[in-house]
């Protein structure tokens, strides 16, 4: 059976080049590993270290790695891959900027998407209400998240413009997930969700 | 199906044995005139041949997987919770072929055997068999039995390096490779715990050079302790202190002397003197042997990735998370040299107690593994 993929799943498969080599970090249950597979045969690998996601990837027919993203990606030689995707998941590693220039050893592109911490509702809930936000896009309450590492679109920015990780392209978008004049005009107001493609400066 | 037996059982089977009168040339150089494998199969060949599934046997295992031999056997085959109907090794959608191995004692020929040239047992004048020559041989029997390619090629431990063999020898004759707690090669610890293991069979005075055959006789303390050796390297620590504690026997109190006091002893007293009524010497000295010399990479600059190269079939690799015999981190190496050339490969590494036996048993997650992989290899061979 075949199901739609997620809005900023398709947007990450529009920048994957066809018949390239992938690695999905965190791949969950493989849907975008899966989709780009079947619609643009592409060479993919996932990581993943849940056991349940293991399996359901397995069974999917894709190479699924079990592996913990905080123990590096040691094993996968420079430039082994087109392109590594990180979907959801900076937030919740332990070293997300060791993560990030790992990523772009591995591939030659990166891309990346994240929770934007700088989004209305998130500003509205902490700076009005004083507490940590809760929104669709970080729905766990502060004592019981994966997410340790929560950051704005202007903060992601400064940590390329630091480690010398040159953007090639960015997306954000809205509560929604569309891609509105609003979210393009205010990103870091009106974007709950950005996806950046990124290559390493060098 | 007799009541005795249960129902998700391949139920009753027979070994069979196959011959060949051609000399066959080893990896050491010297030959060996003929041999006899000796196997079982659970389950049947489709009319494509396109589901046939090859098991391959650990240090101590044989060609006897799944099954009874008879309604009031109360042993199974050693992978009885893999193998059988419904089970992640289906013997509904698969044809299970399992091989005994050249060296062993098993049934199929080895050290015990007679030497044609002799009339007496082979004994240490055996030549030296190692696991590229199990797979030849094993290569050979899929061509009797009109096997062209597996579905898969499966094994654990020492069965998981024939898998490795099998994908860099024969590229082209399966499709799946699954190695499970498997290494790229022993290390110095692993390769000193089995030269323990040969020195204390070696040692025994009913050894005579390997010719006990002749004497009536066989090593039994030195083959008893190698085998209690080996079995307190395949159990984790936290499986041996849950398992038996300090147990005393029978919760009796301290002998002050030098018998079985605790559980755990008298647990590897068992294991050792029961494993030599079912054991020859001989055999897992060449065993053990053919463990230490398996090495890929060394054909190869030390690279695994470069042994791989040819590689076509794609892999599931498994670990056990307590398994420090052959440890997860070995298993990586193994991924990782895969992934380098370009195979695809699947790991999983399992949180287990049980240490390298975890490979045997049925624990939850290992069987999901499986049967996912499995499942899309039988759709895969229309089975």
């Amino acid at each position: 059976m075949i199901f739609p993929l997620r809005p900023d799943l398709e947007i990450v498969a529009g920048w994957i080049a066809p018949g390239s080599r992938v690695l999905d970090l965190g791949c969950g249950e493989g849907e975008l590993l899966d989709y780009l597979r079947r619609e643009k045969g592409v060479r993919g690998y996932g990581i993943e270290i849940e056991d349940a996601r293991v399996v359901s990837a397995l069974r999917r027919g894709l190479p699924v790695i079990q592996q913990d993203l905080d123990a590096g990606l040691r094993q996968f030689g420079d430039h082994s891959v087109d392109t590594v995707v990180l979907s959801l998941t900076l937030q919740a590693v332990h070293f997300p900027r060791d993560l990030l220039l790992e990523m772009l050893r591995v591939g030659r592109e990166g891309i990346v998407s994240f929770p934007n911490m700088g989004h209305w509702q998130a500003r509205w809930q902490l700076g009005v209400h004083g507490r940590m936000p809760v929104t669709d896009a970080l729905p766990h309450t502060w004592y019981d998240t994966p997410n340790i590492h929560l950051c704005t679109l202007r903060d992601f920015d400064s940590l390329c413009r630091e480690n010398g990780i040159r953007v090639l392209e960015r997306v954000v978008l809205d509560d929604r997930r569309r891609s509105t004049w609003a979210n393009r005009l205010l990103p870091n107001l009106f974007g709950e969700v950005a996806l950046y493609r990124c290559a390493s400066g060098s | 199906m007799p009541s005795a037996i249960p129902e998700d059982s391949v139920g009753l089977v027979t070994h069979q044995d196959f011959t060949v009168q051609d000399a066959l040339a080893l990896e050491c150089g010297r030959s060996l005139p003929g041999y006899t494998l000796r196997f079982e199969c659970y389950g049947s060949l489709n009319a494509e041949r396109s589901n046939a599934i090859l098991l391959c046997h650990a240090l101590s295992g044989d060609h006897h997987a799944a099954g009874y031999y008879h309604e009031e056997d109360r042993k199974p085959g050693w992978w009885e919770h893999l193998v059988g109907p419904g089970k992640p090794i289906d013997s509904q959608r698969f044809f299970i072929v399992c091989s005994n191995f050249i060296g062993s004692c098993k049934g199929s020929t080895g050290p015990a055997s007679i030497n044609p040239g002799t009339g007496e047992p082979w004994g240490l004048d055996f030549p030296m068999v190692t696991v590229k020559d199990w797979v030849r041989t094993q290569a050979t029997l899929a061509d009797h039995l009109g096997i062209h390619q597996w579905a898969a090629v499966i094994g654990g431990s020492l069965g998981g390096m024939q898998v490795m063999q099998w994908a860099m020898d024969y590229p082209d004759r399966l499709r799946h490779a699954i190695a499970i707690a498997a290494a790229p090669r022993l290390t110095a610890q692993n390769i000193a715990f089995n030269e323990v293991c040969r020195q204390a069979i070696m040692s025994d005075p009913d050894f005579h050079e390997g010719r006990y055959y002749h004497f009536q006789t066989k090593p039994r303390q030195g083959l008893s302790l190698a085998r209690m050796i080996g079995h307190i390297t395949y159990l984790s620590d936290d499986a041996m202190r849950r398992k038996f504690g300090r147990e005393t026997r029978g919760g009796k109190a301290f002998s002050f002397g030098f018998d079985a006091d605790f559980e755990v002893e008298s647990y590897l007293r068992y294991q050792g003197s029961s494993f030599v009524e079912r054991f020859d010497a001989n055999s897992y000295l060449y065993i053990t042997r053919a463990l230490d010399y398996f090495d890929p990479a060394s054909g190869f600059d030390g690279s695994l990735a470069a042994a791989f190269s040819g590689v076509k079939a794609q892999f599931l690799v498994v670990s056990f998370s307590t398994d420090w015999r052959f440890s997860p981190e070995r298993s990586r190496e193994i991924v990782q040299a895969l992934y380098t050339a370009g195979v695809d490969v699947s790991y999983t590494e399992i949180q287990a107690q049980h240490g390298h036996d975890s490979f045997l048993l049925p624990i939850p997650q290992y069987m999901a593994v499986l049967g996912a992989y499995l499942n899309r290899v039988a759709e895969e061979a229309g089975a």
